[in-house]
C-alpha cells in the first residue's frame, strides 16, 4: 500500500515537473541557436491544445497504442520510484516503448511505416545495452532493488565508469536527441514528416508527449543511481548529463540506422559488458 | 469546467503549429516565411512550430496562387487538418492570384478553394506582417470557443 502511494505521488510530481524539463530544454536550445525561444510552460500549452483537438485516426490501433505507451511509461516510472526491482522496471518500460511503434505500423501511411520500423530498430539497438547497464547497477550495489544504491557507502560511478558511458548512449535515444533521433525527433527537427508520430494526432499525440516526459525522467532517475549517496552529487550529475545532451543535440547531425546499430551493438554493448565482467570478478 | 475551457482556449492561442503549403508561388513569399524562423524574427517565441504534417497542424499557411493542378492538393491538406483550424493566405498571389491571375490555368486566390481566415497582403509579404497574421488567426480560436461553434 505504501509503495503504491509513493508511486502515485512520484507520478503526480513527474507530470508536474516533466513538462518543465522539456520547456527548459526548448528554451535552452533556442538560446544556443541565438533565438529567444518559447515560454518555459510551452509543453503544457502544446499538450492541452493537442488534447482539445478533434481526434482523427487512420487505424483504431493508434489510439490504443498511445494509451498503452503512456501506461507503460507511467508504470515503469512508478515502479522505479517505489524502489522495485530494476529488471521489472526495464521490462515495463520496454512494453511502453514498443507499443507506439506497433501503433505506427498499424497505419498504411508509408511515413508512419518507416517511422515505426526505425523505432523498432532503435529499440533493438538500445534495449540490450540498457539491460546490461541495469545488470551492472544490480551487481555493483548487491541488489536489484531500485533504491539499493541509496544505501551504499560510496557512489557507483567510480566502479562503473564504462557502464555510465553506455548509459549516456541510451539516453541519447530515449531523449530523442541527435545524433540518435532516427525514428522521431523532438522540437522542430523533422524526419520523414514526423517519423514515428506521423499518424498520431490530437489527443493521441498528447498522450505520447506526456509519455516522453515520463521516459525522460526515468532515464534521468537511472542516471542518478550512479551518484545516489549524496543529493548534491546526484543533482550535479543529472544536470551535467542533461546539459551535455542538449549541446550534443545542437552540435551533431542525425546518424543513419546502420550506424546507429553499429554504435550500440559495438561500443555500447562492449563498454557495459566489460564493466559487468570487471564488477563480477 | 469553465476554468478548464478557458485554459484550453489559452493553450490553443499559445501553441499554433503551422503547416506551410506553397501553391505556385514565385518563392518570394516562401523566403520571407523562412525568415520568420530565423533568430531575427523567431516565430517560436509565440509557441509556433513549423510542422510538415497536416495531422499535427493548427494553422495552414498558403503562398502562391491556386491553379488547376494544386487545387486538389490544397483541399486535401485542409481536409486532413483536425479542428479547430485556421487558414492564412500570404502574399498577393494567395489573395487574388496576383501577377499570375491572368494565366490560363490559374483559378485565383486561396479562397476560391478553401475558406480563408486571414489575408496577409504584400508582394512579397513582410515577415512582420506574416507574424501579425498568425497572431490574428489565433484570435479565431478565441472566437470559436466563445460561440461554441467549431467551423
Ligand atoms: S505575392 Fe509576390 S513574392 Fe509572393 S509569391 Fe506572389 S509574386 Fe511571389
Amino acid at each position: 500500500m505504501n509503495n503504491l502511494l509513493i508511486a502515485l505521488g512520484a507520478l503526480f510530481l513527474a507530470l508536474l515537473f516533466g513538462g518543465l524539463i522539456q520547456g527548459l530544454d526548448r528554451r535552452l536550445t533556442a538560446r544556443i541557436q541565438r533565438r529567444v525561444g518559447p515560454p518555459i510552460l510551452q509543453p503544457y500549452f502544446d499538450v492541452l491544445k493537442l488534447w482539445a483537438k478533434e481526434p482523427l485516426f487512420t487505424s483504431s490501433m493508434t489510439e490504443v497504442c498511445a494509451w498503452g505507451g503512456l501506461a507503460g511509461s507511467a508504470a515503469a516510472l512508478g515502479l522505479f520510484f517505489a524502489g522495485q526491482d530494476l529488471l521489472l522496471v526495464f521490462f515495463t518500460q520496454a512494453v511502453g516503448a514498443v507499443l507506439p511503434a506497433v501503433g505506427a505500423l498499424a497505419s498504411p501511411s508509408p511515413y508512419s511505416q518507416t517511422g515505426g520500423q526505425r523505432e523498432l530498430l532503435q529499440l533493438a539497438a538500445y534495449e540490450p545495452v540498457l539491460l546490461v547497464v541495469l545488470a551492472c547497477v544490480g551487481q555493483a550495489s548487491g541488489s536489484f532493488s531500485a533504491n539499493a544504491p541509496l544505501h551504499l557507502s560510496g557512489p557507483l560511478l567510480p566502479s562503473l565508469p564504462l557502464t555510465f558511458a553506455a548509459l549516456l548512449l541510451v539516453m541519447g535515444i530515449k531523449l530523442r536527441k541527435s545524433p540518435f533521433d532516427t525514428a522521431a525527433s523532438a522540437h522542430a527537427h523533422q524526419e520523414l514528416v514526423r517519423g514515428l508520430y506521423t499518424e498520431y494526432s490530437g489527443p493521441s499525440l498528447a498522450l505520447l508527449e506526456v509519455a516522453h516526459w515520463l521516459d525522460t525522467l526515468l532515464l534521468l532517475g537511472i542516471c542518478a543511481l550512479f551518484w545516489a549517496t549524496s543529493l548534491w552529487g546526484m543533482t550535479l550529475l543529472i544536470a551535467l548529463v542533461w546539459l551535455g545532451e542538449i549541446v550534443l543535440d545542437n552540435a551533431s547531425a542525425r546518424l543513419t540506422w546502420p550506424w546507429l546499430l553499429a554504435v550500440f551493438w559495438g561500443p555500447g554493448l562492449l563498454l557495459a559488458a566489460a564493466n559487468l565482467a570487471w564488477v563480477v570478478w | 469546467m469553465k476554468m478548464l475551457k478557458k485554459l484550453t482556449e489559452y493553450a490553443q492561442r499559445k501553441s499554433p503549429w503551422i503547416l506551410h503549403y506553397d501553391c505556385s508561388s514565385c518563392n518570394g513569399c516562401d523566403i520571407e516565411i523562412l525568415a520568420c524562423l530565423t533568430p531575427i524574427y523567431d516565430v517560436e517565441r509565440f509557441g509556433a512550430v513549423n510542422v510538415g504534417n497536416p495531422l499535427h497542424a493548427d494553422v495552414l499557411l498558403v503562398t502562391g496562387s491556386v491553379n488547376l493542378r494544386n487545387a486538389a492538393v490544397l483541399k486535401e491538406l485542409y481536409r486532413q487538418m483536425p479542428e479547430p483550424k485556421a487558414v492564412l493566405a500570404v502574399g498577393a498571389c494567395a489573395l487574388s492570384g496576383g501577377v499570375f491571375r491572368d494565366a490560363y490555368n490559374v483559378l485565383g486566390g486561396v479562397d476560391k478553394v478553401i475558406p480563408v481566415d486571414v489575408y496577409v497582403p504584400g508582394c512579397p509579404a513582410k515577415p512582420e506582417s506574416v507574424l501579425d497574421g498568425v497572431i490574428l488567426a489565433l484570435e479565431k480560436f478565441r472566437r470559436d470557443a466563445d460561440h461554441g461553434d467549431k467551423s
